[in-house]
């Protein structure tokens, strides 16, 4: 019986690392929104704990998707440069608003944002 | 300047927890408009230094479940590896419609989902 939960656990591991993996290649971005609630709802993970450990699982997914990216040349670093110093400095801000602003209404309006954008990106 | 502001907007986000790809990528492609593979490996580097920071506040804090992510890693490179196959073999304009399947999809679930405060009032 014993095995058998911890032979589950490992297939739950395979899906979530090829799900998190394929979406991280294929659109560049959504290992996180992914993998968090997967660790959450499916691994019965603390939320928190989720949050960090999605990190450590994206980051180095992150590194063999942009070898492939920069060897087929697809990178304007001109973009990456000056995104990636503001992306830094809004790293930080976002990080201490966390301890003192209520996100709810903040998630609303990020989902918001994120439906016109998609509607946009699919039909213009 | 637009590129540094979009940039500081998305590590807010991100910072905040939520995916800051989600705004980074629609952002470039609505104002900059770059061809789609372009628009995401700015979101694949920029996270890297963002990532790395993050990472060593976090294992500090010892807040990463190793044992967790360890074989999950290992099946998401596999996942990678064929995510990012297919990625270069798409047009940029199919490619773009499919990211904005994907957003929508992220953008409902984002809509619908319970706050987490919720949960963590049960234990």
């Amino acid at each position: 019986m014993k095995k058998n939960n911890t032979i589950l656990r490992y297939i739950k591991y395979v899906i979530i690392g090829i799900i998190t993996g394929v979406a991280n290649g294929l659109f560049g971005s959504g290992g996180g929104t992914i993998a968090v609630p997967a660790m959450v709802l499916v691994l019965g993970a603390d939320e928190h704990k989720a949050h960090a450990t999605a990190i450590s699982i994206i980051l180095p997914l992150t590194i063999l998707s942009s070898v492939f990216y920069l060897s087929n040349n697809f990178v304007d670093w001109s973009i990456t440069w000056k995104v990636t110093a503001g992306g830094v400095i809004g790293g930080f801000i976002g990080a201490k608003l966390l301890n003192i602003c209520p996100d709810n209404i903040l998630r609303k309006v990020f989902a918001i944002f994120m439906i016109i954008a998609a509607i946009r990106m699919i039909f213009f | 300047m637009i590129l540094f502001i979009i940039g500081i907007i998305s590590g807010i986000i991100s910072g905040m927890g939520m995916g800051g790809g989600a705004i980074l990528i629609p952002a470039l492609v609505i104002f900059i408009k770059p061809e789609q593979h372009v628009a995401q490996s700015t979101n694949l580097l920029y996270f890297i230094p963002t990532a790395i920071i993050a990472l060593i506040v976090h294992i500090r804090n010892k807040h990463i479940d190793f044992k967790m992510a360890l074989p999950i890693i290992i099946t998401g490179f596999l996942g990678a590896f064929l995510g990012s196959k297919l990625a270069l073999s798409l047009s940029g304009m199919s490619l773009k419609r499919w990211f904005g399947v994907f957003l929508l999809c992220m953008g409902v679930y984002e809509m619908f989902r319970r706050g987490t405060a919720k949960k963590e009032d049960k234990k």
